[in-house]
This record gives C-alpha cells, structure tokens and sequence, in this order.
C-alpha cells in the first residue's frame, strides 16, 4: 500500500476543487473495490482519494416516467439489482449487476466505478452501450455529456479528465416491444472475469427487427459496440439463419488476443454463441415474456 | 450431503462416533492463533524481493539505497546467509540438499524462476519495506528460460544446473548413485520393472498407447505462509510460524542457520491448510538473520500472488503410456514413462506417480521409467497424493478406453483385474491388504452408477486409484489430573481434526469420555521428535504413539491400584469403562486419579514410535457431468466416491478429508493451473485468474466410507486424507467422453481446450 490522502468532501465543487489541486494522481473513491486493490498493488500511482460517496448527487437513482432512468454514478449494485424499476424496464443492467464480483463487491461496487475504471472485460459497460446510456460529467469547466460507447479509450484510458467526475448514468426509456440481455463467458460459475461478454438490445416488429445494438467485451481494447451487426439484420425477418449467419461477422469484427482467460479462436466463437443466445433472449423480453 | 459408512464389524464406545472437535469453537469464534496473529513489542515486519525474470544470471545486488530509507532496519542478500554444504537432508516426505535449501531462501549466483527470492528488507512497518524493496538495485543477464520437460531433455537445451547429474533414486523419495544413463536437465531417474514387457505385450490382443499431460496446480490453502523469528543475544531462537512440522522446520532452520537444533524453539500455530506445501522453508530463515542482525523480532507473511508464485505447487507433467491385454480384458503388460517437472531444483514426486499408478491392478509386466526434470519454474513441494493424480489420469483414461473398445463395463474390468493381498507390485513390494474389489462392487451397487442419465449432454465417469500414505516417527505424552481429566500433547501439526482423532484414540485406550482428555499441539522443546503432519500419517501414526501411550498408563494404573489395595497386580483387570477391578473389588477412573495424588503421586507417560505398519489404500470416484458443446463449458452434476478408510476415527472428519480432496481432484481436472508466457512469467499469480473451483462450481459429494482394517493398526486405521484426490481427474475425463465422445489428454480441460477437441471431432 502506499500512502495516500483521504478527502471526503460534501458536494462535487469541492470535490472538483480538491482534484484539481492535487493533480492526476488524486483518484475519485466509490466503492474502492478496483482502486483500493489498484493502491495497495501499486498498479497505479495513487496518493490522494477523494471519496464521493456523502456527495448527493452521485448516490441513488430514479425512474422518472417517460424521461427515463438516472443512476447516481456511486450507486452501489445491489440497491441497483433491488430496484424494481430496473429489474421490470431494464432487465439486461440486472444481468450485469448481479454478477460483478460476489455478494461482498456488489455492496459497494458501482456502475460509475466500472466505466471509469476502463476494463476491456467490465461486466456492466456492454449492457451500458446497448441501453444508450450517457455519462453526465462535471468538471472545473462545467457539465457534459459522453454517450458511453465513446466513454472508453483503452485498457483502463477512459474520456474523463483527471479533475472531472462523472455524476451519473441516463438511459432513456425502452421502447415498446423491446428487449436486452446480457450474458457472460466465465470458466467457472462465479467470481471470475469474462473471457468474453455480450449485451444485446432488440426492438420488434411482429417478428421484424425494427432495430437492435450489440455491444461486446473482453474482445478489443475496449469493449466494443458492433453496428455492423445492426445494420446486418435490421429490418429482415427474426430467423435462427438469420442470427448464424450475422454472427459469422463476427470473424473479421473482432480481433480477440491471446491471454490467460481465453485463446483468439476460443474467444470469437464464444462471441458468436453469446450473439445468439443473447439475441434469442432479448427478443424473449421484447414480448414481455421473463427468460432463465 | 449423502455419507454412508461400511462398518469394520468390531464396535467401540468413542471410535466411530462425531463429537465436536477442540479446536472448533476458538476456530470459529475467530479466537485461534494463527502466525498473523502475533504481535510484539518492537516488532519488524519484512518483505521479500523477488526475481522479474524466469532464468537470470544475477550480476550484482545494491541494496544502499534500500537501507538508507528512514525505518528499514536491515536489508539481506544471499551473502548474509551461512555458507550452506552441498549435503542431503531429510525432509519427511522428500529429500533435499542443503545447497539447494540456502540458494531458495536467497538466491546465490542465478535466479532460476520468476519469483525466485534476492533479497529481504526489516523495517519498522510493511509499508517502509515494501517501499524499501523498490530501492534494492538488481543488474541481471537475462538466459533464456526453459518451459517445459522436453525443452529441458533436449541435448541442445543448456543445463540449468551446471554440475548436475542425473542419479539413480534407489529406493522412493531418495537419491542415490548418479547414474548410467545421463539425461539433459534430468536431476533423477528411476526404472521400475517387473516380468518381461515384450513378451507381454506379444500375448495383447489390444494395444492402447497414448500420451497426457497436466498442468502446474498449487494446494490452495487459505493461509499464507507466514513466520516470526526472535533471536536472542545468547543465541536462542524462537520462531512461531504456520507449518506441517514443527520438527521438520526447527531441523532445516537448525541447518540453514548454523544453530544447535536444541537452541531453536518452534512454535508451531495453526495452521490454515498445507496439503504438502508447508514443508519447505521460505521465509522464516530470513526472519532470525534480520532478527539477529537487529535485535527485534522479525515477522513475514507473504501476500497471495507471492504464494502462487514462489512457494511449492505440483509438477506439471508429461505421462506416455501403453497398456496391452487380452480380449477377456485382462491386462497383460502396461509400459510408462513419467517426466515431471520439479521446477529450479531437484525434487519432483514422479516416484510416487510412477509406483502408485498401477497399485490398484495385478499386472504381471509392467515398467514405470520416472524422470525428475529441472525447469525454470518455482520448485515443487508436495501436494496431496503427491504425483498420483496425474499418473492415475492416464493410466485409468486407458482403462476406460479399454473397457469401451473391449465392450466391458469400466467396472468389470478394473474387477477383472484388481490387485489383491499378495499380488507382486513393480516396485518388487508384495502388496498388503487391499480393498480393491470390496470398493469396487460398492461401486457397482450405488444408486448413482445404476441411475439413469437425463440428457444426452450428460456423461458419467469412473475412476479409482491409490495411495501408499505414510509412516515415519511420532510422539506423545498424557498425564492424568488429580479429578480424572487428562492432558494430551503430541509434536502433530493439528491440519485436519488430529486432536480430536488423537484424543478419541487416547479414550478409548482408556475407557475415558472423550470430553476428559484435553488435547494440545506442543512447540519443540516440549515433547520427542514428532514428523510432519502429511503422508496421511498423523491419526495413524501419532495415534499409534497415543494407544502405547494409554497402555503404560494403564500398566502403571494397574500397579498403582496393587500397591493401594495390597494386592497382585496379575489379579487386576482393566475394564472398558476406565475402572480397575479385583475378583472382589471395583475402582472407577476418577476414584482412582483421584487417590494417586497420595499414592505416589500423579501418573504420566510419554513414548516415541517409528511407524512402519502403514498400507495403501484405495479410493473410487463416480462423476456425471454435463457438457455445453457450444463453449466446451462442464458442469460437475453429481459426484460419488468411495474411499477404503481401514477404520474411520470421527466419520465426519474423514468424509470432510474426502469432500476436500474430490474438490481439489475436480480443480486440476477442469480449473486450475498456471499460466506461463513464453518468457516463464506466472500470469496467473492471483486466486482470481488461478481459479480454484468454488462452492458453485461443485456440487457436494455423496461418500461412502468402506472400511476394510489395516492390521498394522490397533483400531484398523489406514490413513484417509490424500487418497480422494486421486481419482476425481480421471473420472471427469472420462465422463467428458461419455457425454461428448472426445478423451481430454490435456488437463485442466477448461473450457477453451475442450472447445478445441470439441471442434477436431466435428471436423472429422
């Protein structure tokens, strides 16, 4: 562990205030489940954290009718997976909650956390992509707004300036005869990082695709939203053809690597199985139908 | 949890029976001391640098700027360790040389494996050394590493070792003459044989030969190896530590630090899990330099990527084997050869892999060709069944291909050709009591193996497979208090319930409630020498140290009682129930410890045994599993085994023995292992990415408990901890064929090797 600075301000001005002063290796403080580890193994060079969590504005979150959902980007997991809003209208953010870490991580993990932290693997960030979910973000210079598949730059690179603080997660609300899922790949059947995961979001017209986004992790630098897959089968009849042959893009879409969580060819066929079995259950949900 | 016990016929009062065991409550109240939980006054804590590179000559250590650093208090290389002889010592379950054993605390010229020890740092807390570690300057020249046993054999392959030769080992865990055949990289050999092989496999009507491999998988206990060294001025050292000997580690201190062993005080702590790997020293050598160096007591405690890294997992393996046999099934010749990693230094398990994998059958010819093989890995230790999980895997794989191409069930001809009492092994020993058939057709009568399989996705399997366990020397002594109570010590690590076994052994010698006997793990100074607790010896041994033990205790009570009521001791009887007895006179056990105090005065009695009566036993694993063709995922559905226990001191102890080691079995099977680049870097250094399996992952095992007496032992006992994990790898292989119909040669076969299989049979 090094030594570090421990700031616990009440609101986001002092919170921005404290970051700016103290350069880019302050770190923002959630849940602490990714940057306590990344201080302790001196992964990164962290010397002050700036704890957000008394800040009201990044905790809780809200359905607000047709304006859609906020998430409070420190929001821990599990007031998420036990948010029956969520769980009725956006079925696929459950899917990722529910399987970060265990029990203990999904208590104080955040969504906020899992997009800053910049993983190529992150359990929520395809799910995120899929929803059309936007990052709200303040910083010295004010508030803006990043849709997340642009959020994410590299291995742990995200958009976010060292003295910016991302605030919150806005998902509009699903349209009628739509569906999500999300599933991930792991070798065992929990605790475990993906090898490779898929969030896919469809909207139906009697059994059209009206229009659909896929997104992919653990696959490229980032995870990865696939609009080649969209433009593939939008507007065709919803067919199990239909979905094999779209995922046979996914051969020149993605150019997995070879490390200790899976082999290029193991990963591209894992790709191709979530693709469908993702599809198949988001289309389940679009007609208001719970899948396993 | 289903358990089922096949009773031994005889019928004891204590033996057999479930009572809570004595360390439970302060384990689970979080009251138990384990070594983190030592604290004091004027304590340092130290860290260890470790090598970045797999195989490195190390061209200078500058650790000034590490020692200037504000609250470091001493900074050691291998120059501050005393010179080490180039000599054998006997660590229990292996030999090592003392050479070797200095150059793994602290590397001397090379570093031979990523994570490979180079220096340690004492500060006033772990934060300061840490940051100290980051101040020891290190100029390496960095030789390319070798990966793998058959990189290492080959001739164009530069030895690691520059003056090694390959030695015969004479007989199992021990080096002998260098040998005639010289092999590259080759730190031992050993040729088992027996009948003629050619002939043999003339008479075959079937030749099956295939090749396997398995990869490098760690014991996994929760704690981390941990030590805290004080050395006095008159030099004596004190060290409390987590290890499976107290003995063993007092020896190699002893060694290591040059000190008379009687100056050197272990204190052995609890221990949270060794399964073989807290044998070896690591850290607390260093510990008692710093310590002396400063006059503080030092502590260590290693995090867990140092644990994965730089402690002792099991060899990576390569096994070629052929078995040959005849159309009834009978196998009439089986020819293997073993090469196992033993990482930077000699000392492999490929012995035990090579004579116990055809322990379970009578095969008239057989060869078993073992080669310990250096590579630029963190050294092995020993880890549960040591080399006979791997070995079993191919061996029973080729069983079960056998039995399918014959058209026999896998039962029926592992019956067919089942070892028996008698039965000439390779290793020229005539096999002892076995319970080979008697598990079998326990086997053949479980509700599991006649169940039907609900999908087509899902396959079962079988394997069995044996251990020889262990004997070696033990110690105790019990005194009896003035209101009936007893107090037992032994020199036993306590690793798996042995104080409870212990004390159950003790009350029934005696005819005492269990609840009277107080059982305790005592340092070094307090007891005789005591081996380590590994082997599956200690409810064995030691409990055959408690028996003799409670027989001179009741010899003395016996004479005791004469002199108090006047009478021949040859007219006295010891009964059951602890009392003493004349024709006409009765003494309970608390009337009479309660006179002795005025008699004569309290009786104890201690004694020091060398166990030599220990037999091998024999365990089966049954497995369905079901297969997710699309992403080569298994899932373990259900899981049976079988184990031949002798006598079974406390059930559940040893049900908790077998349900460990079918976890561990499973995790090599489809889990675990590590992952090296191509520069010999340890990946995987986390329980993250290593992936033992979990509690969803494994689905509790139904277990029957046969038990067949050992006659070597008072109560039957056998020795119950290694043997279930000796099956469970070949048992999921071969359920994996029946559900999908490809043999896995490769374990672990995760998902993305099986995926790879899956696709070579689609392809044909």
């Amino acid at each position: 562990m090094q030594d570090v600075s421990y700031y616990r301000p009440s609101s986001i001005k002092e919170a921005i205030k404290i970051l700016s002063e103290h350069g880019p290796t302050a770190k923002v403080l959630a849940g602490g489940t990714d940057v306590i580890v990344q201080a302790r193994e001196r992964t990164k060079k962290i010397t002050a954290f700036v704890d957000i969590k008394k800040i009201p504005d990044v905790m809780g979150l809200g359905i607000e009718g047709h304006r859609g959902l906020t998430i409070g980007a420190a929001t821990p997991m599990y007031q998420i997976y036990n948010h029956s809003g969520v769980q009725e209208e956006y079925p696929a953010i459950i899917d990722s909650a529910n399987i970060i870490g265990g029990k203990a991580i999904q208590g104080r993990a955040s969504l906020g956390g899992n997009l800053c932290n910049g993983s190529p693997a992150a359990d929520t960030i395809p799910t995120l992509i899929v929803l059309e979910g936007t990052a709200n973000i303040i910083g010295p210079n004010g508030e803006r707004k990043i849709a997340i598949e642009d959020f994410c730059t590299g291995p742990g690179k995200t958009l976010l300036q060292h003295d910016e603080i991302l605030i919150s997660l806005h998902f509009k609300r699903p349209a009628p005869f739509s569906g999500s899922r999300f599933i991930r790949f792991i070798p065992r059947n929990e605790m475990d990082i993906a090898v490779v995961n898929v969030a896919s979001q469809i909207q139906m017209d009697g059994n059209k695709i009206e229009s659909s986004r896929v997104a992919i992790g653990a696959c490229a630098p980032t995870p990865l939203l696939l609009k080649e897959i969209s433009n593939f089968i939008q507007g065709k009849e919803l067919s199990q053809d239909l979905l094999e042959n779209a995922a046979e893009l996914f051969n020149n879409l993605i150019t997995p690597i070879e490390d200790m969580r899976g082999s290029p060819e193991h990963r591209v066929d894992l790709a191709k199985t979530l693709f469908k079995r993702t599809m198949n259950d988001a289309v389940i949900r679009s007609n208001g139908e719970k899948v396993q | 949890m289903v358990s089922t016990q096949k009773k031994a016929d005889k019928t004891y009062k204590v033996i057999g029976t479930r009572p809570v065991r004595p360390d439970g409550v302060d384990k689970v109240t979080g009251r138990a001391k384990y070594g983190a939980d030592i604290q004091l006054p004027g304590m340092l804590f130290g860290r260890v640098l470790r090598s970045p590179h797999a195989h490195a000559i190390i061209k200078k250590i500058d650790t000034s700027k590490a020692l200037a650093l504000p609250g470091v208090k001493s900074v050691i290389t291998h120059k501050d360790l005393p010179t080490a002889a180039d000599a054998a010592l006997n660590l229990g379950e292996t030999t090592d040389n003392l050479k070797w054993i200095s150059d793994k605390v602290l590397a001397a010229e090379d570093a031979l494996f990523h994570g490979q020890a180079l220096a340690a740092v004492a500060a006033v807390d772990k934060h300061i050394a840490e940051d100290a570690l980051a101040l020891i300057d290190v100029e390496y020249e960095i030789l390319e590493p070798v990966l793998s046993v058959h990189t290492a054999m080959d001739k164009k392959t530069p030895s690691i070792h520059d003056n090694m030769k390959t030695v015969d080992m004479i007989a199992r865990f021990q080096v002998g003459e260098i040998s005639e055949t010289q092999i590259n990289n080759v730190a031992s050999i050993l040729d088992l044989e027996l009948g003629d092989l050619d002939a043999g496999f003339k008479e075959a009507d079937i030749i099956i030969e295939r090749e396997f491999e398995t990869g490098t998988y760690h014991q996994g206990y929760i704690e981390s190896h941990n030590g805290t060294a004080q050395w006095n001025e008159n030099d004596e050292v004190t060290v409390w530590l987590s290890t499976q000997g107290a003995f063993n580690a007092r020896d190699q201190l002893a060694a290591l630090l040059q000190v008379p062993m009687s100056k050197i005080k272990v204190i052995p702590m609890e221990i949270g899990g060794g399964f073989g790997g807290k044998i070896p020293m690591y850290m607390e050598p260093l510990a008692a330099i710093m310590s002396k160096q400063t006059g503080k007591p030092v502590k260590m405690h290693m995090q867990r990527d140092e644990v994965l890294l730089a402690t002792g997992p099991t060899s990576a393996t390569y096994i070629k084997v052929k078995v040959g046999a005849k159309n009834d099934g009978t196998i009439v010749a089986a020819d293997a050869y073993l090469a196992y990693e033993a990482g930077a230094y000699p000392g492999s398990p490929v012995s035990g892999g090579g004579v116990s994998m055809f322990m379970p059958y009578a095969i008239p010819n057989v060869r078993a060709l073992c080669l310990d093989v250096i590579v630029n890995k963190t050294k092995t230790a020993a880890y549960r069944a040591p080399g006979v999980p791997a070995a079993a895997f191919a061996i029973e794989s080729i069983i079960d291909e056998l039995a399918e191409k014959l058209e026999i069930d896998p039962i029926a001809i592992r019956m067919h050709n089942a070892a028996e009492e008698g039965t000439r092994r390779h290793d020229g020993v005539l096999a002892p009591s076995m319970a080979v058939k008697e598990l079998l057709e326990e086997a053949q009568a479980t509700e599991h193996w006649n169940a039907e399989l609900s999908d087509p996705s899902i396959g079962r399997g079988i394997a069995i497979g044996a251990w020889g366990n262990g004997g070696m020397e033990s110690s105790a002594s019990a005194s009896i208090n003035s209101d009936g109570t007893i107090n037992l010590n032994t020199g036993s690590v306590d690793i798996g319930g042995q104080r409870a076994s212990l004390a159950m052994q003790l009350a029934e010698t005696l005819g005492v409630e269990y609840d009277s006997i107080k059982p305790q793990v005592v340092d070094t100074d307090s007891i005789g020498y005591t081996a380590v607790s590994a082997g599956s010896r200690t409810t064995f041994a030691t409990g055959i140290a408690v028996i003799e033990v409670g027989n001179k205790i009741k010899k003395q009570i016996i004479n005791r009682v004469a002199t108090f009521w006047e009478i021949d001791a040859n007219a006295l009887k010891y009964n059951d129930d602890g009392s003493v007895s004349s024709p006409d006179k009765i003494i309970n056990f608390k009337e009479i410890a309660a006179m002795l105090p005025n008699t004569g005065g309290r009786i104890q009695a201690s004694i020091d045994i060398q166990a030599t009566t220990h037999v091998p036993t024999i365990a089966c694993h049954i497995v369905d599993v079901k297969v997710d063709e699309e992403t080569g995922k298994v899932d373990i559905l259900r899981s049976t085994a079988l184990q031949d226990v002798g006598k079974a001191i406390h059930p559940a102890y040893v049900e908790g023995q077998t349900q460990g080691g079918i976890l561990q079995g499973i995790g090599m099977a489809l889990y675990e292992e590590y992952y090296y680049d191509d520069k010999g870097i340890l990946k995987n250094a986390s329980l993250l990415d290593y992936r033992m399996p979990t509690s969803y992952d494994v689905p509790f095992t139904e277990i029957i408990l046969v038990e067949k007496p050992n006659p070597g032992h008072p109560f039957g006992v056998k020795g119950v901890g290694e043997v279930p994990i000796v099956p469970p790898l070949a048992a999921v292989a071969n359920a994996i064929y029946d559900a999908v119909g490809v043999r896995p040669n490769i374990l672990p076969v995760n998902p993305r090797r099986l995926s790879v299989l899956l696709k070579e049979k689609n392809n044909k």
